[in-house]
């Protein structure tokens, strides 16, 4: 039998994004933010995670996507990472999916840019693409990351 | 295996304990040999090393620590006298033990070293002639303590000591006691000595009674081991509680439901009692990091040929465990200098009419919700004109500034970097990385150092610092709807100017905004701009506003804050950021207020250093308030100017530039081809500016040479230029460009001609990552 895998899914703009869902801690809501005035540009500010301060990054920011409708609130998909929890700033979250793993593959010659660092792969769904976020290097911020 | 790496690591974590308390017992029994229980405690802890070593396999170690123990068990029983020459070969054995332990923790080995001249060492110590060293007089009042004592793990003070203490009976009866025994008289101590008629059974019982009483309850019983990591989680759980409890009063407030009101306020007392009871779990004993110094203190003495006693008062003092670690260091090095530098050699001593020997005193006490810590040597104290003569030559200031400064101020440069009086340099301190150091670091936990000097007489060190990092009382400031909090050690006070008050009180030097406190100037820094939320922010008063001041100390230098509006102080409790705002230097933390949004901690020096209040280099304390004119274009600003080469004259802007540095020629070391130091425990290459360019220079030669630091992230690179010559203020006009390697051009820099260094260039070229976030901006 084939090994599949879990994700979480989201939406991302007219992209369908997918993290392994081991490495989500929660999804949530639109939170209540604190702007963090000269942090990276991609820090869209802090949210009150039960106590932890949890720094949130806008995803269509880090991905150089258009910026969200203004009246549109994001949703936050809470990453575990070895620093703490980390949250990315989504359109919409879907559902958990199942995928084999053959229908991976990696992304085309021609994805240039920041995804081409971001994105680690491509499952080809039925009717569409999900793209795997490389989370690590998402949430890296270090001048090596943003390269 | 698992089970058997939990075995190891109890191991570890058990015999460090117990080796660093075993340090400050040898430095105290070298000056009471005769104190048993100490000696006693010793061998105790060298035995259960050894047994478990044995038992884990570890035989080198189990080695060493046997010759140890065979020494000292000698001395146990008074075959040997402890003399400087045993001490030190014990001393010896706990630092080979204690590197076997950091080799096993690492690779979970014992290390390549063989330790045989170690073990020759002790073996021999241990032989000497025992007829030579005086026996200590209470001897054989020991020996019954070997045949009376149960286990030897918890051994009871003897009978016959009990006896001696009390003054009940005589040395001699008991030694005729005791021989008695050894001749094979059944009988117990305590009743041969009736029988003797020495003593009655009231003083024999009332004695028996005391020893028991004597007997140490074990620390066992009453302590139990928790993980840090525990109770940091505690401590964040009693943070949300407090949140919660916040919230619930709140809401009481409205409801004036009497049951429920009652309920709430019981939860109100039992939080807050629940919160000082979990600080409390962190809290030390500042004696921890103490009981080190004995051992630093009577090494360096010995290795300067000094005579030094240490005192202590105040170990008990408690400290948050963060702060413990964070004053560690600072700490280590101040005594260091004072036995190095300030206290004298005994003869010098001598002739001044002092004792030989030296006395460091070290206090510590809670004052107003600090804590104090005082280290004090009765040395030379320090030569203020040597200081300035010492400034002069590092080119750290000009001599008519020295000439204009107070004693006080002079005695202070000693806190610049890349300073140090030393005559020599040794290899104890005097390197030039040292009171700098110590004052940044005692800064970034919110303490403060003050300098007392007796010339001739001594000097005393004074460190204030908050008793816990974790909550401390802030100042809660409004810019732009947005709530920050200002940790109120920084905080001098507040000024609110009203209307026109504001419009006349707040002048404009050349741009830069000032406001006169009192006859001084001092400049403001408006939070709204140094955040980067708005630009215009210097526009005129209107008559029903005002203008909020908050006086801020940074480095010891006021400057006015100015927000749109204060709310109130407040206890918070500091919340790390992640590591995407660590880099962001304005903010010290986060914390969650009691309607549970976040607000940011503003980092004061962080403000202070962005906005050029304090300048991150050398000249911090001496340059004068002289600020950046906001204007783009001819902006001033800050060069460096050095010799690269024996007379390449060049410059570079100090606003890039980490730290000036001297380094020995010696402790330069090569990696592959390129030559490296070790600076700040990470190892930094040099990029030699004379051998870039070509130029003939004098600094291969050189026993010192001056390096310019550059640090990115927790990466330094350094540049050896052959001298430092002066910290200018120009506006930098670049009159010819040029295209040559390592330069952007030339300027005309304080009527000379000076090449502009392009640091960029010169670091890309040895490590081309070093400043890729610039480049990929």
């Amino acid at each position: 039998m084939a090994s599949v895998q879990q994700y979480c899914t989201f939406q991302l703009d007219a992209l369908y994004f997918g993290v392994e869902v081991q490495k989500v801690q929660e999804v949530l809501r639109y939170q209540e933010m604190t702007v963090a005035p000269l942090a990276h540009e991609v820090v869209s500010g802090l949210i009150n995670l039960r106590g932890q301060i949890v720094t949130a990054i806008d995803l269509r920011r880090r991905l150089e996507l258009a910026p969200r409708d203004a009246e549109r609130l994001p949703m936050n998909v809470v990453l575990r990472t070895d620093d703490g929890a980390i949250s990315l700033l989504v359109d919409e979250i879907g559902d958990v999916v199942e995928v084999e793993d053959s229908l991976f593959e990696t992304p085309p010659e021609t994805l240039t840019g920041i995804a081409r660092t971001l994105v680690a792969g491509v499952y080809k769904l039925e009717d569409r693409l999900l793209l795997i976020l490389d989370t690590e290097r998402t949430v890296d911020l270090s001048p090596v990351g943003a390269e | 295996m698992n089970d058997m790496d939990d075995v190891v690591d109890e191991f570890l974590v058990e015999s460090y304990e117990n080796l660093d308390r075993l340090d400050t017992d040898l430095v105290s029994l070298e000056e009471n040999p005769n104190e048993r229980a100490k000696l006693a405690s010793i061998f105790r802890t060298i035995h259960t090393i050894k047994g478990t070593c044995g038992f884990l396999g570890f035989g080198k170690l189990e080695r060493v620590a046997h010759v140890g123990e065979s020494l000292l068990s000698k001395l146990r029983d008074g075959e040997l006298a402890l003399d400087s020459d045993i001490t030190s070969g014990l001393l010896a054995m706990v630092d080979a033990v204690r590197k076997m332990l950091g080799n096993i923790e690492q690779s979970r080995s014992e290390g390549e070293e063989d330790y045989a001249a170690l073990i020759e060492q002790l073996t021999k110590l241990s032989g000497r002639d025992a007829a030579a060293s005086p026996t200590p007089s209470i001897a054989p009042a020991t020996v019954t303590n070997d045949s009376q004592t149960p286990s030897p793990s918890t051994p009871l003070p003897s009978l016959g000591d009990v006896l001696l203490n009390t003054g009940a009976v005589s040395p001699k009866d008991i030694e005729l006691a005791v021989a008695k025994q050894l001749a094979g008289d059944p009988l117990r101590l305590g009743e041969l000595l009736v029988e003797q008629g020495s003593a009655t059974h009231e003083t024999i019982r009332e004695a028996l009674k005391k020893q028991q009483e004597a007997h140490p309850t074990s620390v066992a019983d009453s302590s139990i081991r928790v993980d840090v990591g525990l109770l940091d989680k505690l401590m964040n759980l009693v943070g949300e509680l407090v949140l919660a409890r916040n919230q619930i009063l709140q809401h009481n407030a409205r409801q004036g439901d009497n049951a429920y009101s009652a309920t709430s306020q019981r939860l109100n007392l039992i939080t807050t009692e629940l919160q000082e009871s979990v600080m409390k779990t962190r809290m030390q004993p500042i004696g921890n990091i103490w009981s080190k110094l004995p051992r630093v203190v009577r090494d360096l003495a010995r290795q300067c040929g000094k005579e030094i006693r240490i005192e202590m008062e105040g170990k008990e003092t408690e400290l948050d465990k963060t702060i413990i670690e964070a004053i560690k260091d600072p700490l280590t090095h101040i005594v260091r200098n004072s036995v190095d530098h300030g206290i004298e050699t005994p003869d010098v001593r001598a002739t001044k009419g002092k004792p030989r020997e030296g006395v460091l005193f070290l206090r510590a006490f809670h004052e107003g919700g600090q804590v104090n810590i005082e280290i004090h040597d009765d040395g030379a104290g320090i030569d203020a004109d040597r200081v300035k003569k010492k400034a002069v030559e590092k080119a750290l200031i000009t001599t008519e500034h020295a000439a204009r400064m107070s004693e006080r101020e002079a005695i202070n440069l000693i806190f610049l970097p890349g300073f140090s009086t030393a005559q020599r340099v040794s290899n104890v301190s005097g390197r030039g990385v040292g009171m700098d150091v110590v004052k940044t670091n005692i800064e970034k936990i919110g303490g403060q150092v003050d300098l007392q000097n007796h010339a001739g007489q001594g000097m005393t060190i004074k460190i204030k610092i908050p008793l816990t990092l974790a909550i401390i009382p802030a100042l809660l400031v409004t810019t732009q709807g947005q709530r920050y909090a200002i940790p109120q050690v920084s905080l001098l006070e507040l000024v609110r100017l009203e209307g026109s008050d504001a419009r006349k009180g707040i002048e404009f030097i050349h741009g830069a905004p000032v406001y006169r406190l009192r006859g001084n100037l001092l400049p403001l820094v408006h939070l709204t701009k140094e955040l980067g939320l708005a630009s215009d922010v210097w526009r005129p008063v209107g008559d029903d506003e005002s203008v909020n001041i908050v006086v801020l100390q940074a480095d010891g230098r006021p400057f006015g804050l100015v927000v749109e509006a204060i709310n109130d102080t407040e206890e918070i409790v500091v919340k790390p950021l992640g590591k995407q705002l660590k880099g962001t230097p304005v903010y010290a933390g986060a914390t969650i207020m009691g309607d549970g949004r976040v607000a940011l901690i503003l980092d004061v020096l962080g403000i202070a250093q962005r906005s050029n209040v304090v300048s991150q280099v050398a000249d911090r304390k001496l340059a004068e308030a002289k600020r950046e004119d906001a204007t783009d274009g001819d902006a001033k600003q800050s060069l460096l100017v050095f010799l690269a080469g024996k007379d390449g004259r060049m410059a570079v802007p100090l606003s890039a530039v980490a730290r000036l540095e001297e380094f020995q020629t010696s402790t330069i070391e090569l990696s592959g081809d390129q030559e490296v130091v070790q600076y700040r425990d990470r190892i930094m290459p040099l990029v030699r500016l004379s051998r870039y360019f070509g130029r003939t220079s004098e600094t291969d030669s050189a026993a010192i040479v001056q390096v310019v630091v550059y640090t990115r992230e927790d990466r330094s690179i350094g540049l050896v230029v052959d001298r430092i010559l002066d910290i200018v203020e120009e506006s930098l006009r670049v009159r010819r460009k040029m295209q040559s390697r390592g330069t952007l051009g030339s300027a005309v820099v304080q009527g000379k001609v000076t090449d502009l260094l392009d640091a960029q260039a010169v670091i890309g070229e040895v490590d081309p990552t070093f400043f890729e976030d610039l480049v990929a901006a």
